[in-house]
């Protein structure tokens, strides 16, 4: 389906394309799969650019095209699968966890390639993943990814604490072996 | 003591997300604090390294100019053609406007069903259309909690032609709402329940009762708000099949 004006039709395209391949990323890492990526990327820019007659200009293109994958992803089998394996402090209270003490693994981690940290990555709830992602890999403030996830700042900011921390105790035994 | 406030504001910190006055302080702080500065070197590292890891996959330039082609907007049409254009134009100005109404109407009615005609399509095409699958509503109602923001009520079967087979979430103009699948005589009919104010479509007043399903489209659809939710059922059984089966919601809402 096409939104009635052209003009209308061209600046979807100008605002959605430049996010093309950072959705593509975050497709990936939700669905671990290259083809259900594409999939949801593409039903993804469908939907948006169905539904842009609703977008508001001046609120935040990126945090509506972001939400509207994530949504395509929770219907989808996959989404559906990896949100039954909730984790069960992922909205307990707003405690905000310390930071880390520097430790062996930490100093390892700042020699490490990097693929230690991307099986991690992978192995954790996706309600993890993706803020992890969304805060380190797109770089959203927390206002963002607020809007992106439809939680409070609150719970972002909690939520953020605890996929790091669960993010380090995967790492750990990886790096007890090293 | 006192750097254990700084420690649980660190990630915070690092993300820019202090408020200015705070993020000074800390600035400050940090770079008088062996110890703050050490853990912020850490989880600087780990951010980095998350960042590197995490930028790992890229699309193929097919696939970008696949989904560049299904949204790029139509090209402009030569000027020799602009004037036939403009005098058209004018014309359907004349009749768009006598028609608005109607039209805007429709095409709101129009789009709610396709959604709706669409979501109950491809999920009786799926090879499991349900993902609770049961026919107890005791079971299938629960399963719903905390999965949609809003509860709802699921009518009582007995003496009736209907079996329940299950339920799905779903979302509609990405508004989150629960999909019920029902069976009469080998027909599948579909219940939809949406919060009425989380809608953003456009429901026109006309579709508030009775059947709804455009002439080209094979399905009877009604749809009704009752309590704050939004229903639609929606099935190829027969327009007394969907019914009755809206007969039974809109008693047990």
């Amino acid at each position: 389906m096409r939104i009635g004006s052209e003009l209308a039709d061209g600046s979807f395209e100008q605002l959605a394309m430049p996010h093309f391949e950072r959705l593509f990323n975050f497709a990936c890492w939700l669905t671990h799969d290259r083809q259900e990526a594409e999939d949801l990327v593409q039903e993804t820019y469908a939907k948006a650019l169905k539904g842009f007659s609703s977008f508001q200009p001046g609120t935040n293109f990126r945090a509506w095209i972001y939400k509207i994958l994530r949504n395509a992803f929770l219907t989808s089998r996959t989404g559906l699968k990896a949100a039954a394996t909730v984790p069960i402090d992922l909205e307990g209270n707003e405690e905000i966890l310390p930071a880390m003490k520097e430790t062996p693994e930490s100093i390892l981690l700042r020699r490490s390639d990097g693929q230690l940290v991307q099986r991690a990555l992978e192995q954790l709830p996706v309600a993890y993943r993706e803020i992890l992602l969304l805060c380190e890999i797109e770089e959203m403030s927390y206002q963002e990814i607020s809007a992106t996830l439809a939680i409070p700042m609150g719970s972002v900011m909690s939520r953020l604490s605890r996929a790091r921390k669960t993010l380090r105790d995967g790492l750990r035994p990886q790096f007890q072996k090293a | 003591m006192v750097c254990e406030s700084w420690k649980t504001k660190l990630d915070t910190y690092l993300d820019g997300q202090l408020p200015e006055q705070e993020m000074r302080t800390f600035n400050a702080h940090v770079r008088s604090c062996h110890s703050c500065s050490a853990d912020a070197l850490t989880r600087v590292q780990m951010k980095r390294t998350i960042q590197d890891a995490g930028r790992r996959f890229t699309p193929s330039a097919e696939f970008r100019r696949r989904v560049q082609n299904s949204i790029a907007p139509k090209r402009q049409r030569s000027l020799l053609r602009g004037w036939v254009f403009a005098a058209t134009a004018a014309v359907v100005l004349v009749v768009g406007t006598l028609t608005l109404t109607y039209v805007r109407t429709r095409s709101g009615r129009d789009q709610v069903y396709s959604e709706i005609a669409d979501l109950h399509v491809a999920t009786l095409a799926s090879s499991s259309p349900v993902d609770v699958i049961s026919t107890d509503r005791h079971t299938v109602k629960p399963w719903f909690q905390g999965k949609i923001p809003f509860a709802f009520n699921l009518p009582e079967l007995q003496n009736s032609e209907f079996s329940l087979l299950g339920g799905r979430m779903t979302y509609l103009d990405q508004t989150p709402g629960a999909h019920l699948i029902y069976d009469v005589r080998k027909h599948h009919i579909s219940v939809f329940v949406f919060q009425e104010q989380a809608l953003s479509l456009k429901l026109p007043g006309g579709m508030d009762e009775n059947s709804l399903s455009p002439k080209q489209m094979p399905f009877n659809m009604e749809t009704w708000s009752q309590g704050g939710l939004r229903y639609f059922v929606i099935g190829d059984a027969s327009a007394a099949d969907i019914d009755n089966l809206t007969k039974l919601f809109k008693a047990a809402s």
